[in-house]
């Protein structure tokens, strides 16, 4: 041992190894020296080739699009934060995805990763929001409430409403990327605008660190209480990292706005209440999220935005308008006809069980809210959420009088 | 590579105070040591292939730890770690390895004809006996911060050496991706099949990304040398069998051991090694000798003795639940294996296994037939 170690000291090694992989093989030398393999040397000892990940069993967006090709161009780019290709598509490739369920597989870690890696991103978007084409398209945003129309719904039906979606802070990395200190920037930034929300938008911030058993209590309550995620779709991705170090939530004093910090987004906007009045729910939505806006706008922040991505999120899947809108109905009698997925594909609905993504539902009641997210406006969306549920509404109460009901036909898709 | 090392340059726009984590409510040796200002002596430093502090941290910030049991709550990601990193990994090694300073030096020593007895350990009560340590190849990252490309590498390599092997050593190797269910029920039966990392303290680290590509299982024929590759180490070296022969499990593991080094050598490849650290693992806890040497023993009296824990300090022995660490003890079956890894050669280690286990099996015997053990009780080691 002892004489091994003083030949190491004394000189250089020269060293001959292989690395293989399933499809062939690859000879490459390297030297080895005192100080270890520098990165710039591993790039050289390893092409990409080399590194292309394994993906036969996968079933993701990302495992459908990244060619050994595309891989190659990219692998060896970074962002101007330094973030690189391996990093965004780390959760796809620990998680291999599900038959029945299509994943993402792969997150953006700055606002730049969309462009740099677009060559990737686009097929993925365009694969997740059907046939979305960033490079011909333009999103449209319309935060302008006043447009929407019959949206009070029958509330023996209707238990609750409720729009989220997610907001980023232009300059600052996104939650698989960012260090401590950003996070804790992003949070003192939103905090601070937050606090001057007045009227029915005056709230309180609790943070995750700081909070009192009792507050606890009540957040969860109130199931307003996020937790450390244990989805390894996200751990994967690497922003649970400092858990719970600059998280926290947000909420109104009337606890009907409520804003969650550095969780899968660096804010994600929430407006619910119990009932069926949507129009309200979406009408403090907008005036909330613009209000939020101008007061970030005061201290020379601004959100992530742009005419071809709409606002930019963690995950494509939440691209455009981040918008989920939803409401918690009950329909006993639809929810059992055969034709009752048709129709909601067919209304650009979806269901979820009523404790959120990947939850069943229980009873009859289900959580049912758009597709879309990237292609159509908000104003669009929730419309569509509101036609939609009323047309589900008209249904039950057909299939409750003994009346048939009809498949409708499909909603038109996102505008070329 | 998995997390913030590539944004070394962009944590510098913020100040030590800023970046430095909130270690409050931790309880684990790194939360202990680094404090804001070895922080900020550190935070611009990485090592040649890019591994950088909050890198070496990130799990034991992530993990606060249990006011009971403290987790290291750093990791290496190449053998320079402990080099860039010594203001922090050098205390914190200390206070984990009972005192061992920067300036100490370690010996290692895997001759197995060095060990005294062990070949006699009643099988009444040691159910079988088992000796790990843990290698890594000079060169390549470790598991927290390897690329795919260096992980496949180092399991071709491995694959290659292991394949040399003959004699009670020839065996077989196991790729994860590509067993049969047979051979996974095989496997499992034998209580071979090691499964991707579900704890936080590894999770946190980045060393079960990709699984399982590049990761495998290689064992002899006869089923008593196993080999893990790149599970949390390169690799993990096992000698094992039913029964109380260490003396035979420690043969088979020196001799299997100095093999596979030649092996390795004759590509041009050697161990992470130095004359400070001993072997180097990518946990400082396994630093030194990285052995765990051990038996599955039944001591259903010894252990509700009320100074069962501190014979077992006294002895710089560690007890375990049958299924290995965070298991707990079933029908009075104990995993009791060194406590120690650095500091002491792999013959003094596995030397007080066998003369510990020696002497609880007698204390198990003398309480079986209401006798007292009071003369028995041993001096610290």
């Amino acid at each position: 041992m002892a004489s091994m170690f003083t030949r190491i000291l004394s000189g250089r090694n020269t060293a001959v190894i292989m690395a293989s992989l399933g499809a062939g093989t690859l000879v490459s030398s390297y030297v080895m020296t005192e100080s270890g393999v520098s990165a710039g040397e591993k790039k050289k000892l390893y092409p990409p080739s080399a590194d292309y990940p394994d993906l036969r069993k996968h079933n993701n967006c990302m495992a459908s699009a990244l060619t050994p090709a595309i891989y190659g161009r990219l692998r060896d780019k970074l962002t101007p934060n330094n973030w690189s290709l391996d990093q965004c598509i780390q959760t796809g490739v620990d998680n291999p995805g599900h038959p029945f369920i299509k994943t993402v597989g792969m997150v953006a870690g700055d606002e730049e990763t969309y462009e740099v890696f677009a060559e990737i991103f686009d097929p993925v978007i365009k694969d997740r929001h059907n046939g979305y084409d960033p490079t011909t398209m333009k999103h449209p945003t319309d935060l302008d409430s006043s447009k929407i129309t019959s949206g009070m719904f029958d509330e023996n039906y209707v238990l609750s409403s409720r729009v989220r979606t997610g907001r980023s802070i232009r300059g600052l990395s996104l939650p698989p990327a960012c260090t401590r200190a950003e996070r804790r920037e992003v949070e003192r930034v939103v905090v601070q605008a937050l606090s001057g929300l007045k009227e029915d938008l005056e709230g309180k911030y609790y943070s995750l660190t700081e909070m009192t058993e009792k507050e606890q209590q009540q957040l969860i309550d109130d199931h307003f209480l996020f937790d450390k995620p244990v989805s390894p779709l996200l751990t994967c991705a690497g922003m649970a990292r400092d858990w719970p170090d600059a998280r926290g939530i947000w909420h109104n004093n009337e606890k009907t706005f409520l804003i969650w910090i550095n969780e899968e987004d660096h804010t994600r906007v929430i407006s619910m209440e119990k009932g069926g009045n949507m129009k309200r729910v979406f009408e403090r939505f907008c005036r909330g999220l613009k209000e939020v806006e101008r007061l970030i706008q005061e201290r020379g922040w601004e959100f992530m935005w742009n005419e071809r991505l709409g606002y930019i999120l963690t995950c494509p899947s939440n691209l455009g308008t981040g918008l989920r809108a939803g409401v918690h109905v009950r329909l006993p009698l639809l929810s059992k006809d055969l034709r009752f997925n048709k129709i909601l594909d067919n209304l650009r609905l979806q269901k979820r069980g009523t404790g959120g993504v990947d939850t069943a539902a229980v009873g009859d009641t289900f959580d049912i809210s758009n597709l879309d997210r990237l292609g159509k406006s908000e104003v669009e969306l929730v419309q569509c959420v509101i036609d939609g549920v009323n047309y589900l509404i008209d249904c039950e109460k057909n299939l409750e009088k003994g009346k048939d009901i009809t498949v409708p036909p499909p909603v038109t898709q996102s505008r070329k | 590579m998995p997390f913030g090392n590539t944004h070394n340059q962009l944590k510098m726009n913020y100040t030590a105070e800023q970046e430095y984590p909130d270690l409050s409510k931790h309880n684990n040796h790194m939360a202990k040591v680094l404090t804001l200002e070895m922080y900020a002596n550190l935070r611009d430093k990485q090592t040649p292939s890019g591994f950088t502090v909050d890198d070496v941290i990130q799990t034991g910030v992530d993990n606060p730890g249990h006011p009971f049991i403290m987790t290291v709550g750093c990791v290496a990601g190449d053998e320079e770690t402990y080099e860039v990193f010594k203001e922090l990994l050098d205390p914190v090694i200390e206070d984990r390895h009972g005192g061992y300073k920067p300036t100490d030096k370690h010996k290692t020593d895997l001759n197995p004809d060095n060990l005294q007895g062990g070949d006699d350990l009643d099988p009444n009560y040691v159910l079988s006996s088992r000796v790990r340590t843990g290698r890594s190849i000079r060169g390549f990252c470790l598991p927290p911060h390897c690329s795919r490309g260096e992980r496949r590498g180092i399991e071709s390599l491995s694959v290659e050496a292991l394949g040399s092997l003959d004699g009670d050593l020839k065996g077989k190797y196991y790729a994860l991706k590509d067993m049969t269910e047979e051979e996974q029920q095989q496997l499992i039966d034998d209580h071979f099949l090691f499964d991707k990392p579900v704890s936080p303290l590894l999770l946190a680290s980045g060393m079960a990304r990709d699984w399982p590509d590049g990761r495998g299982i290689w064992h002899n024929d006869n089923k008593t040398f196993l080999v893990w590759v790149n599970e949390e180490d390169h690799l993990r070296v096992i000698s094992m069998q039913k029964g109380g022969n260490m003396k035979e499990v420690f043969n088979r593991f020196c001799t299997g051991l100095t093999k596979i080094e030649e092996l390795f050598k004759e590509k041009g490849h050697e161990f992470m090694w130095n004359e400070h650290l001993g072997y180097v693992l990518t946990c400082p806890s396994n630093l030194g000798t990285g052995l765990r040497g051990g038996v599955h023993v039944k001591l259903p009296n010894v252990s509700k003795h009320e100074k069962f824990g501190e014979i077992l300090k006294r002895l710089r022995l560690q007890k375990r639940g049958t299924g290995g660490v965070d298991t707990a003890a079933v029908g009075g079956v104990f995993d009791i294996s060194n406590a120690d890894r650095l500091g002491f050669s792999e013959v003094e280690l596995v030397q007080m296994v066998v003369d510990g286990v020696k002497l609880l099996v007698e204390m198990e015997k003398r309480l079986e037939a209401g006798q007292s053990i009071d003369d028995l009780m041993p001096e610290q080691k």
